[in-house]
């Protein structure tokens, strides 16, 4: 850097000092401009739907099948269905997904191949879900007979949702310091039980907090159900894994693209239970996070 | 010097760290109930060295070495050598306190856990033997269930030295055991060591020559990867034979 030579005039730092001050305000009113844009968006939507679904909520509705009538209408089948699948996808993805990344940052060897993985695995997480949709239609529902079942979409959700889950639970494997495998390698441990015993607690925390947004991502897929041939007439609940069955975003959209207003009140009343699903599978992901953390920190 | 007084023998040592030629051809030997510090200025490969010692090189990708390192004359590094053994009979203890983030007990019982050891009265029995080898027992001991991350960083080493001690190694290394730590801590720690060699092997690397001078019987001084001289630590800092030793013991290296 050159060295300045002249000193600069009392006017002169004013002057700047006047300038960046400007500066700064103008940068947070934009910052604050499109925090407000993003949070009214937000807002509207919610408080348009709530206007909209809100009365029509009601147990009648939690616990009704689908019916050509919309008062009559529930989403029962849907919601059933929308549970039982997440709990399927959580139960093929968080193993999978857990042990791969335990694999890749635990085990393996960091070499070309390593790497290649890694990125083929943040591009598998960008692919759209659609073709995830395509890919299980051709191998679940086509190739493997498991027809257009719960099976299916479990299996197909979960292929959407590993790469997800490996990225964030090798982002967890990686905040443990390294002092702490050193400390355990130290003390006679194998690789097993360094992870076992240290590095696995420590990011157990992050690995759910991951896993949970990753299923809620699931909740809310439309695409590679409907291309599985997830159905929207559904009234019974799914009796096994080999049954066909429904989730809410379908029948939401089947809803919405019905020109009966009543049915679009449907809709409005289905996103709720969506949202609240959602918002508290989030919460118990904060819940389990901030748990875990004071158990470790005491 | 009789055979059996050797605890290391290190024979034509070199290591690369992928084309890094990190230590090269250290030959020496490291005797049995003494204090041995390696001096010498950051990135000589004082710490890969002592990390040579136990195997805890094993886990740095591109890790390469030739030569030997015979502890009670046996390779460590010979293809039959189980790592997790030497690492047991050579205890470790790092430049950071590293407690795990569970309790005190648990830091201790960790090792001999792992050892297959769980009848709870021989874990407490190891727990206050080693708190008193470390001379932590009087400080900790109504709250050894609490938290080990609460203590000072005095304390935290100190029990990275008792959880070292907890699997009955043979040998103790440090590697700049008390870098992050206060004169007090320090000297706590020095006097600990001090009474720690009456029944280990004691190795420790360390920057501040007041500490080796105080602490070690022997001294190693390393320069750019090469041992470039090692004896007894009264001669090293009053008549070092070489002039880099003499360079850097009085102050004129970095």
């Amino acid at each position: 850097m050159m060295l300045q030579t002249k000193k600069l005039t009392l006017r002169q730092r004013e002057r700047s000092l006047v300038r960046q001050t400007i500066a700064n305000r103008l940068f947070i009113a934009a910052a604050l401009f499109a925090l407000f844009i993003a949070l009214a968006t937000l807002v509207i939507l919610v408080v348009n739907i709530l206007i909209d679904g809100l009365p029509r909520l009601s147990l009648d509705f939690l616990t009704a099948y689908p019916s050509r009538k919309a008062e009559r209408a529930g989403i029962l089948a849907p919601l059933v269905g929308t549970i039982y699948m997440i709990g399927l996808t959580a139960l093929f993805a968080f193993p999978l997904g857990v042990a791969a990344a335990i694999h890749l940052e635990e085990f393996a060897e960091k070499n070309r191949f390593s790497k290649i993985v890694e990125i083929a695995i943040a591009n598998l997480a960008g692919i759209p879900s659609i073709v995830y949709g395509l890919l299980g239609l051709g191998l679940f529902v086509r190739l493997l007979h498991l027809e257009r079942s719960l099976l299916s979409g479990a299996l197909t959700m979960s292929l959407l949702i590993l790469p997800i889950i490996i990225m964030t639970a090798r982002e967890a494997l990686r905040t443990v310091p390294n002092t702490i495998r050193e400390g355990s390698y130290a003390l006679g441990a194998s690789r097993w039980q360094t992870v076992r015993y240290q590095v696995f607690p420590l990011a157990l925390p992050g690995i759910l907090t991951g896993t949970i947004l990753a299923l809620s991502r699931a909740i809310g897929e439309t695409a590679p159900l409907i291309m599985i041939g997830a159905l929207t007439y559904i009234p019974f609940l799914p009796d096994g894994l080999f049954s066909p069955f429904t989730v809410l975003p379908i029948q939401i959209f089947n809803w919405v693209s019905r020109p009966q207003q009543a049915f679009a009140i449907n809709a409005a009343a289905g996103i709720i239970v969506l949202l609240v699903i959602l918002i508290s599978m989030n919460a118990i992901a904060i819940w389990l996070r901030n748990k875990y953390q004071k158990m470790q920190n005491w | 010097m009789s055979e059996n007084n050797i605890t290391f023998s290190i024979e034509k040592l070199n290591v690369w760290y992928g084309e890094k030629h990190i230590l090269k051809d250290n030959t020496t030997l490291l005797q049995k109930q003494q204090i041995t510090a390696m001096i010498g200025p950051s990135g000589c490969g004082k710490s890969t060295f002592i990390r040579c010692l136990n195997r805890m090189n094993d886990f740095i990708p591109n890790f390469r070495h030739t030569g030997a390192v015979l502890f009670e004359n046996q390779d460590i590094y010979r293809a039959d050598m189980n790592p997790i053994e030497v690492r047991l009979r050579i205890g470790m203890v790092f430049q950071k306190p590293n407690p795990f983030p569970k309790s005190i007990y648990d830091n201790i019982t960790y090792g001999p856990r792992l050892c297959g050891i769980r009848k709870e009265n021989e874990l407490d029995e190891i727990v206050e033997r080693s708190l008193i080898a470390a001379a932590l027992w009087a400080e900790v001991k109504d709250n050894l269930h609490h938290s080990a991350l609460a203590l000072s960083g005095g304390q935290q080493q100190r029990l990275c030295i008792a959880r070292a001690l907890a699997v009955e190694p043979e040998v103790l290394l440090l590697d700049e055991p008390c870098s992050a730590l206060d004169p007090i801590a320090t000297a706590k720690i020095e006097e600990l060591l001090i009474e720690i060699k009456k029944t280990h092997t004691v190795v420790m690397v360390t920057h501040n020559m007041q500490q080796a001078a105080r602490v070690s019987d022997q001294t190693g001084f390393f320069l750019m990867g090469e041992l470039i001289e090692f004896g007894k630590t009264s001669t090293i800092f009053t008549n070092p034979r070489d002039q880099r030793t003499e360079d850097y013991i009085t102050g004129r290296y970095g």
